[in-house]
């Protein structure tokens, strides 16, 4: 189990801190014939799930109109770069409710950073 | 042909340049001691004798199998097995170093035991419907039939032990050598649980 898991750790990478909640930009490497760019897709975080390097999150978005969630592996070498744009403030670990919220009952709260924990 | 004693440690999961995530096999292969060298002469044929994960306590080797061992001039091992190699002497150390990344090898080991297991388990029999009034569920059906051949065909698949036999896969692909840690990653699923023994050979 510890070798697994020594294995693992070579194999991940420097990911920045982020919740369930957040919205975030993942910048996805996207191959094109052969060319490659990269593609940013915008969203809030739903769902984190597994742990070490099998660690995925989902991100869901609207456009024009339609939902669409994309499930990214933590550590995949496909995302180039990962910002987090604000911190939702959630009491879920899983924000599949949003599927079925329309307008603004759609939105997450932004949590207050600089706010002492009670 | 090179072969490797090693253990299965587990599974896991990689990804590759294009960031395609491969299912791999974590194995702890060798360093396995050369401890015999059959030759035409003496044995009949040619291969080495190779033993893997040492025992440490003298009191767990049997006085047969310790004799074996001082006369190879190594240390007990649990685990011995003949690879048709050659140009090796006893004593000689066989490590991960002899595979590299991208061989294709062949991996054998003991399946996990099932236990007493039904046909549609054992042999993949379609069994019959589930519901809609069927009492006819996971039994075998008929075995044969009446006027000829009036017995039951050899080999005719029916209930019983399944599992815990030598299975082989061949033709998995080594994504990743480590020499440091004596680890193989190979992809894909290979036989037998977790902790057990198993043996990884390439053809050259």
């Amino acid at each position: 189990m510890d070798a697994i898991r020594a294995v693992e750790e070579q194999y991940k990478r420097e990911v920045p801190e982020f919740n369930i909640g957040d919205t975030v930009r993942v910048h996805v490497r996207v191959v094109e014939g052969d060319k490659e760019r990269i593609q940013p897709f915008e969203g809030v975080v739903i769902a984190r799930k597994g742990s070490g390097i099998k660690e995925t999150f989902m991100v869901r978005k609207v456009s024009y109109g339609i939902g669409v969630e994309r499930i990214f592996p933590v550590h995949s070498p496909v995302i180039e770069k990962l910002e987090v744009i604000r911190h939702g403030d959630v009491r879920r670990a899983k924000l599949y409710y949003l599927r079925h919220k329309k307008g603004k009952a759609a939105k997450v709260k932004e949590k207050d950073m600089f706010q002492k924990k009670q | 042909m090179t072969g490797i004693l090693g253990r299965k440690l587990g599974m896991t999961q990689v990804f590759d340049e294009k960031g395609n995530v491969i299912p791999v096999t974590v194995v702890e292969a060798g360093p396995c001691q050369v401890v015999q060298v059959k030759t035409v002469e003496t044995d009949g044929y040619e291969a080495v004798q190779i033993g893997f994960d040492e025992i440490k306590k003298e009191k767990k080797v049997n006085k047969p199998m310790k004799g074996h061992f001082r006369k190879a001039g190594t240390p007990p091992y649990r685990v011995l097995r003949e690879f048709p190699m050659k140009e090796l002497n006893v004593g000689d150390v066989i490590t991960v170093e002899r595979f590299q990344k991208g061989d294709r090898v062949h991996v054998s080991g003991i399946s996990k035991g099932k236990g007493f297991q039904g046909v549609m388990k054992r042999h993949g029999y379609g069994g019959g419907p589930g519901s809609h009034g069927s009492m006819f569920n996971r039994a075998p059906g008929s075995i044969g039939a009446s006027a000829f051949p009036s017995r039951v065909w050899k080999n005719k698949g029916m209930p019983g032990r399944m599992g815990n036999v030598r299975v082989t896969v061949r033709n998995l692909t080594v994504v990743d050598v480590k020499p440091e840690q004596n680890l193989l990653l190979i992809k894909g699923a290979i036989p037998g649980p977790s902790g057990g023994y198993i043996e990884v050979r390439k053809d050259d």
